[in-house]
């Protein structure tokens, strides 16, 4: 028989854990980028060019690096710093998972913000006009209709960056991390069954990104149905 | 300030540069194949390049470069033997990167361009065959020259993303500029210093494209009337 596939289901626990990683890595990056995203796609739509100019060059310089070299700078370039290595987020930043979460939030941070930024920018003019019309102030009319709107219309292309980020998290694995592609260059090393090992995590990947596109439509249904063509 | 790593980095992103190029030319040619496949009338033909386009898009890049580098060697001597070869067979970081990136970005390739060809209206593909083209000539004559002007933007995309995930192959162990800071990172102890320059000279990369493809954009859409808003 070429293929061995006793080995990876003993390791099964092995990759369980390694996908309660993925998950946690992925959920906590997703919301502090998320956090970040909002106020610097609002930067990157002000006319004012202080304002702008930072959030652009933020969001250039990330997005136009490879998340590997973002990755190591935070993991093994901090530390070349006798600053860092005294304050007192060390403890943090020496740890392999903070740094991947950090470096993960700072990434999608980026990508967020653009998208969320492209959606501010489409906005139909008459719900901007309507909302001067009713005397609304200018953050009034930012909270009431065009933040709520703008992230609704950017559901989408948003669904897309979380399932790229899906697949960013396995660069964890890198940085010492076990998880799903973690797990498997354990097992790999372990028992030199490459092929095996990887198909295995190529599965658990597959089957999250299948539910997270399930949800998305789900999510997409309950918050965009108002945009959806019309059924006759 | 490089502490004489220098020139040992800008080799390194030379190598980074070919493969990125080479495994670009590939993803090409297996996007072309593959939008083909997808939009044929066969069905199993449709069904076959769905499934590769699906398939590889919900894998992340680094599990398929693992999977295609250390499984592909893997299953290569398993099979070799079999064949009645018995040496050990070696793959070669750069061969086997550019196969990894150009078989990934092919399948990331193949929606661009499926999407591009969905977007030329119908009539001229009708045209062209009540002009008495054959389904070649309208294809090559009609939709490819019309496909690039709607291709370019997903194209750019895929070309930076790609550009950018050269990074990974240095995992499995090319010698790229990522691998040569990593290095020179462990020999003088300043990892900061060389992955910021490897940083500055990836920027400088993506930036050189961004402009060659808005040029290359505003060539192939001399003629087409933009929307002012």
């Amino acid at each position: 028989m070429i293929f061995d596939y006793n080995v990876i289901w003993d390791a099964m626990p092995l990759y369980l854990d390694g996908l309660l990683t993925t998950l946690k890595v992925l959920l906590i990056s997703l919301f502090f980028g998320l956090l970040a995203a909002v106020p610097l796609g609002l930067m990157r739509v002000s006319k004012n060019p202080w304002v702008n100019l930072p959030a652009w060059l933020y969001t250039y310089v990330i997005r136009g690096t490879p998340m590997l070299v973002q990755l190591f700078l935070i993991y093994y370039g901090l530390a070349q710093f006798e600053a860092v290595r005294e304050s007192i987020f060390w403890p943090w930043l020496s740890s392999a998972t903070f740094c991947a979460c950090l470096a993960f939030a700072i990434n999608t941070s980026a990508y967020t913000a653009e998208i969320i930024a492209g959606s501010l920018k489409a906005t139909p003019h008459g719900e901007i006009e309507a909302a001067k019309a009713m005397g609304m102030s200018k953050v009034r009319m930012y909270r009431r209709i065009l933040l709520p709107s703008a992230l609704r219309r950017a559901l989408p292309q948003y669904s897309n960056e979380v399932i790229m980020m899906l697949q960013t998290t396995s660069l964890a694995s890198i940085v010492t991390l076990i998880d799903i592609t973690g797990a498997a260059r354990t097992v790999n090393a372990q028992y030199y069954l490459p092929f095996e090992a990887y198909i295995t995590a190529g599965v658990f990947y597959l089957c999250l990104t299948f539910i997270l596109v399930r949800l998305f439509k789900l999510a997409e249904r309950r918050w965009l149905g108002y945009l959806a063509p019309r059924k006759h | 300030m490089l502490k004489g790593y220098g020139a040992v980095i800008l080799d390194g992103a030379w190598l980074t540069l070919q493969l990125a190029l080479s495994s670009m030319a590939l993803a090409t040619v297996l996007g072309l194949i593959g939008v083909s496949l997808r939009l044929s009338p066969v069905r199993w033909l449709a069904w076959l390049g769905d499934l590769y386009s699906t398939v590889i898009r919900g894998i992340p890049d680094l599990v398929l470069i693992l999977l295609i580098f250390y499984g592909g060697q893997d299953i290569i001597n398993r099979i070799a033997p079999l064949v009645g070869y018995d040496d050990y067979i070696d793959l070669n970081p750069m061969a086997a990167g550019i196969g990894t990136l150009g078989f990934i970005f092919g399948a990331y390739l193949s929606e661009t361009f499926r999407g591009a060809f969905l977007g030329i209206p119908k009539g001229q593909a009708e045209a062209g065959a009540a002009y008495g083209m054959n389904s070649w000539q309208v294809f090559f004559r009609i939709m490819v020259p019309q496909m690039i002007r709607l291709a370019i933007p997903g194209f750019t995309n895929n070309w930076l993303v790609l550009a950018k995930a050269t990074a990974l192959i240095s995992v499995v162990g090319l010698q790229d500029m990522m691998f040569k800071a990593k290095q020179a990172a462990d020999a003088t102890r300043e990892p900061f210093t060389f992955f910021l320059a490897v940083a500055a000279l990836y920027l400088v990369l993506t930036s050189v494209s961004l402009l060659a493809l808005k040029y290359l954009e505003k060539r192939y859409s001399v003629g087409v009337k933009a929307a002012e808003l």
